[in-house]
C-alpha cells in the first residue's frame, strides 16, 4: 500500500518497525497535496518547509529511542479556524487574510510537542459559518467522491484532506456539526469530544458555549489516537474539565471486535424522517441491524424537543457569534479599510467589516444584534437559552434509556456546489441532527455508513454518548466500523473514485 | 460598542409573523458597525425574515419556570497561583497591526465630527 493510503495507526507501525521515516511519510503526503489539491482545494496554505523539518527532527528523536508520542512523525492538516504560531490563519475570511498569529492554540501546541509535522492550514466557510466550504473568502473545497460536489462544512477543507490521502489527521471544530456532517459527506470519520474535553484556547471563537475542537480522520482507532494527544485538561480555557480523558484509544481497540452484547442502542423518534434522503436513512437501518446482530439491544427514544433545536441554535449561535467578532474592529490586526476624508474610528470599522466580512457572516452577525436588542431579548435569546435546558433534559431522560443514542449525521449526501449558497435556510438543515450534541455538550462520532442508492455518495452514521463519556463514542463507534467493514470486504474510502491530475 | 442597542418596533405577538424592513436592518447594520450597501440592504433584508420566521416558533416552547442554560458545564470559578509566565513580545503584539507608531497601536480618531 503506498504510504498515503495508510491509516495513521498504520503509519505508527510502520515508522516504529524502522520501515519508513516520517520525512517520507510527510514528503508523501507533500507529494500527494501537489498532485491532487488543485482540483480538491483542501488546503489554504502548505507549509512543505516546516512540516519537512519537523518531520526530520522526529526521525532523530526516534534514531535516539527518545519519540514524543505514539503519534510522533505522522502529519497532520488542521483548520484555518485554529491558531498556528508562524502559519498564516485566516478563518476564510478576507479581515484575516495574511495574519499570522503570534501564539499556537494550545491544541497546536500539544501537536507539536506530540512531534507531528504540521502539512498546513485547510479551507472553511468563513468563520465556520456554514455547511459546504462555500463561504470561504478564498474559493470552494470539493468532494473527493465527486468534484462537482461539495465536502460537507464548516470543516470541509480537513475532511477532504483526508478523504484525498492527502493528510492521514487533521484537526476540525464542530459548533453544530462542522466535524460530523463533513465527515458524513466525504466518507471518513469525525469527533465532536464532549464540550471542556478539548482545550478552546486559540480557536478563533464563533460560538464560546458551542465550539468544540477534535480529530478528523479515516478510522474510529486515528481519531481516539489523535484525540487523547490534543484532549485533557488546559488552565489556558476557563471552560476545561479538570478531570482525566477516559482510555479513547482502548476504547476504540476493544470496540473493534464487533462485540455489543448487552449494549442499549436508542435511536432517535426526532432525528429520521421526513427531510431525510431515503438513501441515507437505508444505510442507517443496515447500520442498526447490523448492532443489533453484534449483541445490542435497539430501543426507540423520544427527545420532544430537538424539533426547536435548529431555532434555539439560529438564535444563540448568531448572538454568541454577533459579540465575538465584535473584536474585528481594524485596530489592532487584521484588514483596516480607510474611507476617503478624515474618517473616524467608527468609519472605518464599518468600511473595513463590509468589505472584510462576506454574506453569510453579515446575516448572522445582523440577526445576533437583532436577538440581543432591548425588547427582543427576552422573546428570541432568553427564550432560546430556556428551550436549550429542555433539550438537554430530553438528552437526560433518553440515556435512562439507552447507552448511546444513533440517527444518521446529515439528512442528505453531498449536495451540487452552488445548489444552496443564496438559501440560507436549505443550508442550515443540513445540521438538523447534529445541533442537539452541540447545545448539551455531548460527544458525538459520524461513522461512514455506505453510499446511497440514489446517488452512490457516502452518508454517515452518528453515535452520541453522555458528556464525558467519549469513551463510548469509540467503542461503538469502532464496533460499526469493524461490523461494516466486514459487510463490504474493506473501508468505504477504497471505493471512492481515483482522483488524476489536478495538479496543485 | 458602547450604547445599549436598540431597535424600532416591537416583538410580534403571538402568531404574528416577524421580519426585518429595510429601514430595520439599516438600523441594526449600524448597531453592528457593518456599512450595507442599497444592494446588500435589498438582498439580505428578505433572506433575514425568512430566518426570522422560521426561529419565531421558539417563544412559545418554554414554560416560565424553566431555567435558562448559559453553558452545559456546571462551571465554578477557576483560580490559579498568580506567577509571571513570558508573555508576547512588543514587536509579536503589534505584528500583525495596520498601523503602529512608537511601539504602539495607531487607530484613526476616535470622536465622530459631532462629538
Amino acid at each position: 500500500m503506498t504510504i498515503e493510503k495508510r491509516t495513521a495507526a498504520q503509519l505508527v507501525e510502520a515508522l516504529a518497525a524502522g520501515e519508513t521515516t516520517s520525512v517520507a511519510v510527510t514528503q508523501a503526503h507533500l507529494d500527494r497535496i501537489a498532485e491532487v489539491d488543485g482540483d480538491v482545494h483542501a488546503f489554504l496554505h502548505v507549509d512543505a518547509e516546516g512540516a519537512l523539518r519537523a518531520a526530520a527532527e522526529s526521525d532523530e528523536r526516534r534514531a535516539a529511542g527518545d519519540s514524543s508520542s505514539p503519534l510522533d512523525g505522522v502529519p497532520i492538516a488542521i483548520k484555518d479556524v485554529v491558531a498556528t504560531k508562524g502559519l498564516p490563519t485566516t478563518c476564510g475570511s478576507r479581515i484575516l487574510e495574511g495574519w499570522v498569529p503570534p501564539y499556537d492554540a494550545t491544541v497546536v501546541a500539544r501537536l507539536r510537542r506530540a512531534g507531528l509535522p504540521l502539512l498546513g492550514k485547510t479551507n472553511m466557510d468563513e468563520f465556520a459559518m456554514g455547511s459546504s466550504t462555500e463561504h470561504s473568502a478564498f474559493g470552494t473545497s470539493h468532494n473527493p467522491w465527486d468534484l462537482e460536489r461539495v465536502p460537507g462544512g464548516s470543516g470541509g477543507g480537513s475532511a477532504a484532506a483526508v478523504a484525498s490521502f492527502e493528510a492521514p489527521l487533521a484537526i476540525g471544530t464542530d459548533t453544530g456539526g462542522s466535524i460530523r456532517q463533513p465527515g458524513a459527506v466525504t466518507g471518513t470519520v469525525g469527533v465532536k469530544p464532549t464540550y471542556g474535553g478539548v482545550s478552546r484556547y486559540g480557536l478563533v471563537a464563533l460560538a464560546n458555549s458551542f465550539d468544540q475542537a477534535g480529530p478528523v480522520t479515516r478510522t474510529v482507532l486515528d481519531a481516539a489516537l489523535l484525540h487523547e494527544v490534543i484532549g485533557g485538561y488546559d488552565p489556558l480555557d476557563s471552560t476545561s474539565i479538570d478531570q482525566p480523558l477516559p482510555g479513547l484509544v482502548d476504547a476504540a481497540r476493544r470496540g473493534a471486535d464487533g462485540d455489543l452484547t448487552g449494549l442499549r442502542i436508542g435511536v432517535v423518534r426526532e432525528l429520521g424522517g421526513e427531510g431525510y434522503q431515503a438513501g441515507v436513512l437505508a444505510r442507517f437501518r443496515e447500520s442498526v441491524d447490523l448492532m443489533t446482530k453484534a449483541g445490542a439491544e435497539v430501543v426507540e427514544v423520544s427527545c420532544p424537543h430537538f424539533v426547536h433545536a435548529l431555532a434555539t441554535y439560529y438564535l444563540i449561535l448568531p448572538a454568541e457569534a454577533s459579540s465575538n467578532l465584535a473584536r474585528f474592529d481594524a485596530m489592532r490586526y487584521g484588514l483596516r479599510v480607510t474611507p476617503d476624508g478624515h474618517p473616524s474610528a467608527e468609519d472605518v470599522m464599518r468600511a473595513t467589516r463590509e468589505a472584510g466580512f462576506g454574506d453569510e457572516v453579515k446575516r448572522r452577525i445582523i440577526l445576533g444584534t437583532y436577538a440581543l436588542s432591548s425588547g427582543y431579548y427576552d422573546a428570541y435569546y432568553g427564550q432560546a437559552q430556556k428551550v436549550r435546558t429542555l433539550i438537554s433534559r430530553d438528552f437526560e431522560a433518553a440515556f435512562e434509556q439507552a447507552d448511546v443514542l444513533v440517527s444518521p449525521t446529515a439528512p442528505t449526501t453531498a449536495f451540487r456546489i452552488g445548489e444552496k449558497v443564496d438559501d440560507p435556510l436549505a443550508m442550515y438543515l443540513n445540521d438538523l441532527a447534529t445541533i442537539p450534541a452541540n447545545l448539551s455538550g455531548v460527544p458525538g462520532i459520524s461513522v461512514p455508513s455506505g453510499l446511497a442508492d440514489e446517488d452512490g455518495l457516502p452518508a454517515g452514521v452518528q453515535i452520541l454518548a453522555p458528556a464525558m463519556a467519549d469513551d463510548q463514542v469509540y467503542r461503538v463507534g469502532a464496533a460499526l466500523e469493524a461490523l461494516l467493514a466486514q459487510e463490504w470486504g474493506g473501508p468505504l474510502l477504497d471505493r471512492a473514485p481515483e482522483l488524476t491530475g489536478g495538479a496543485r | 460598542m458602547s450604547e445599549t442597542p436598540e431597535t424600532p418596533g416591537t416583538v410580534a405577538a403571538a402568531g404574528e409573523q416577524p421580519s426585518i424592513s429595510r429601514d430595520e436592518l439599516s438600523h441594526l447594520a449600524d448597531l453592528a458597525r457593518i456599512e450595507l450597501n442599497d444592494a446588500e440592504l435589498d438582498h439580505l433584508a428578505p433572506q433575514l425574515s425568512v430566518i426570522l420566521e422560521s426561529i419565531a416558533s421558539i417563544r412559545d416552547v418554554a414554560s416560565v419556570d424553566v431555567p435558562p442554560t448559559t453553558h452545559t458545564l456546571p462551571l465554578t470559578n477557576v483560580f490559579r497561583d498568580d506567577v509571571v509566565v513570558p508573555c508576547l513580545s512588543p514587536d509579536d503584539a503589534l505584528g500583525g497591526a495596520p498601523e503602529v507608531e512608537q511601539q504602539r497601536f495607531k487607530v484613526p480618531r476616535i470622536l465622530g465630527e459631532e462629538q
